[in-house]
């Protein structure tokens, strides 16, 4: 009994820690700069909504946010799509040559991005096409590819062949076996994957900062430069900070079954 | 298992299937990889190269001062976070698998900070050290409090560790969740009739029946810490004085500050080699542990 209240109280306290840092930011987004400088810790006299409404124009919201959900959109179906195609070509078609490729793909896994960053910056940047969001969503597909066939590849060489070659007898061609009868059966692992995927598109940084020029920035960027030019501006500062924050808080709450166990899956595959 | 005969069709297959997931892998990591090694054997200044000079990119990473003090921060940094967010992680996965009400709220409210890009997080953090908790420390009196954490370099060290654990803690936790689940209960059941006290339970049937959730884990939060720059980037900047600065960081700054780029990619490479053979042997090592 003792042990139990104990562990009530440990887990309060702990979820309160958590979660403080959410309360702080929120409450003094309702204040002015001098009721913040003031004291961060008390209540607003008033609640205000003037720092949101300067802070949605200002961090060109609409534009951002619309950014973020086209590169992550495009970018996620793009990643699955391709994962699942080169995961049964891989698992389908075994040769000497496919098991090198499997391997190779496995490896690059290991390789920080930090250390393709500099060559990376210095070949695509000659060209000239470190400028826009579709070459941004190339680049997705190649620093996830690996990761995204992995996954789905263990999953494809559980699958049975009767049911392709059946398919095949009846002169079906390879990509509809594929799109037909293999990609259905892969939801379980497309949703994991697309948990995963969103989340690392939807917040990436270092990525799109090199990449992306004003037009196309998503949210994380122009909240970054949004906090750097208005720091002193706490109010300002942090409404902007919670309005990037809504829209994926708003996905988790739609997903939240979706997301524990794509994250459980995907880090047990 | 299809075995293509016919020379055309084993063309069709790899041009439908492989060709675009391979061309972007070969242009997007191969490419600049094996470009990235071997400019670090040159004097390439971002422009051009005019001659091979071996090793001496990497003598002249190895005698940056600011280097070997980065070097020697990250590994801290590495070690630490990854001690601190896999006991939060595996505490909080007991605490939310014991008998308690409310479990599947607790779950989510821990959840949380990871779906929140790093760059937010450390933004949130900074107005925590720098304004909140100072008036909580000036308010109450309590002297660590009193001055914001973000201007003393050891405190900065130990505000970064604080916002990774919170970042990081709730994912470790549904990966030890997982863990902890698939131990059968029946096994638990039969220590417990022979007498075996809780803490005995823990750490002779449960933890080695789920050594797995921990090289996931301990996996995933190596390579993250080693690769760390967004929090690092929006909660101190590297500051005070450079003194939090890590590795990615320093090779960004190296590269596209100061332009040096051929020591600054050495960087990059002894930074994958780093994060390659630690991963490989953690890896190695606790997939020996794990019970058949």
């Amino acid at each position: 009994m003792l042990a139990k209240i104990g562990k009530i109280i440990a887990i309060n306290v702990v979820a309160l820690l958590f979660l403080f840092p959410f309360l702080f930011l929120l409450m003094n987004t309702f204040k002015g700069k001098m009721e913040i400088l003031k004291n961060p810790l008390a209540f607003p006299t008033e609640w205000s909504l003037d720092n949101y409404i300067e802070a949605f124009e200002e961090m060109n919201y609409i534009n951002s946010i619309t950014n973020s959900i086209i590169i992550t959109v495009i970018g996620v179906i793009v990643l699955n799509i391709f994962g699942a195609m080169m995961a049964f070509y891989l698992a389908r078609f075994k040769t000497k040559a496919n098991s090198i490729i499997y391997l190779v793909m496995t490896a690059t896994m290991l390789i920080p991005f930090q250390t393709l960053m500099i060559p990376f910056v210095s070949i695509y940047g000659n060209l000239g096409m470190l400028n826009n969001r579709w070459i941004l969503i190339y680049f997705y597909l190649g620093f996830g590819i690996s990761l995204s066939t992995f996954i789905y590849h263990g999953f494809v060489n559980k699958l049975s062949v009767s049911l392709d070659e059946s398919a095949s007898i009846e002169g079906a061609s390879k990509f509809a076996i594929f799109w037909k009868i293999i990609f259905p059966q892969l939801k379980p692992i497309t949703a994991t994957l697309t948990v995963l995927n969103v989340l690392w598109l939807w917040n990436d940084y270092l990525l799109p900062s090199l990449v992306l020029v004003n037009k196309d920035r998503t949210l994380p960027l122009n909240t970054y430069s949004f906090f750097g030019k208005y720091t002193s501006e706490y109010g300002l500062a942090m409404s902007g900070l919670v309005l990037s924050i809504l829209p994926v808080i708003v996905f988790y709450l739609f997903m939240q079954k979706h997301i524990v166990s794509g994250i459980t899956e995907g880090a047990i595959k | 298992m299809y075995d293509l005969k016919n020379k055309k069709d084993k063309m069709i297959a790899f041009l439908t299937f492989a060709f675009i997931p391979l061309f972007a892998l070969t242009t997007v990591i191969l490419i600049p990889f094996i470009l990235g090694v071997l400019t670090t054997l040159t004097d390439w200044n971002g422009l051009e190269v005019t001659k091979f000079v071996g090793l001496e990119n990497y003598m002249t990473a190895l005698s940056d001062p600011d280097f070997t003090s980065t070097f020697f921060n990250t590994i801290k940094y590495v070690v630490v976070s990854m001690i601190t967010v896999n006991v939060v992680g595996f505490s909080l996965a007991l605490l939310v698998t014991s008998n308690i009400k409310g479990k599947n709220i607790y779950r989510s409210i821990f959840f949380v900070p990871n779906l929140i890009g790093g760059v937010l997080l450390g933004f949130i953090w900074q107005f925590i050290f720098s304004r909140v908790l100072v008036y909580f420390g000036k308010a109450t009196g309590i002297a660590i409090f009193a001055e914001s954490w973000l201007v003393d370099p050891t405190k900065a060290f130990w505000a970064i560790v604080i916002v990774t654990v919170w970042q990081q803690a709730g994912y470790m936790m549904l990966i030890y969740i997982a863990g902890i689940v698939s131990v059968p209960t029946d096994v638990i059941e039969a220590a417990n009739v022979d007498g075996a006290t809780p803490t005995q339970i823990l750490f002779k049937i449960r933890i080695p029946l789920m050594i797995q959730s921990f090289t996931i884990s301990l996996f995933m939060t190596l390579k993250s810490a080693f690769m760390m720059y967004d929090v690092n980037l929006s909660l101190t900047g590297g500051g005070p004085y450079r003194s939090t600065e890590l590795l990615t960081m320093n090779i960004y700054n190296d590269a596209f500050l100061y332009q040096e780029y051929a020591p600054a990619q050495a960087k990059a490479v002894i930074l994958f080699i780093i994060v390659a053979v630690v991963a490989i042997s953690q890896v190695a090592i606790t997939k020996k542990m794990e019970v058949e």
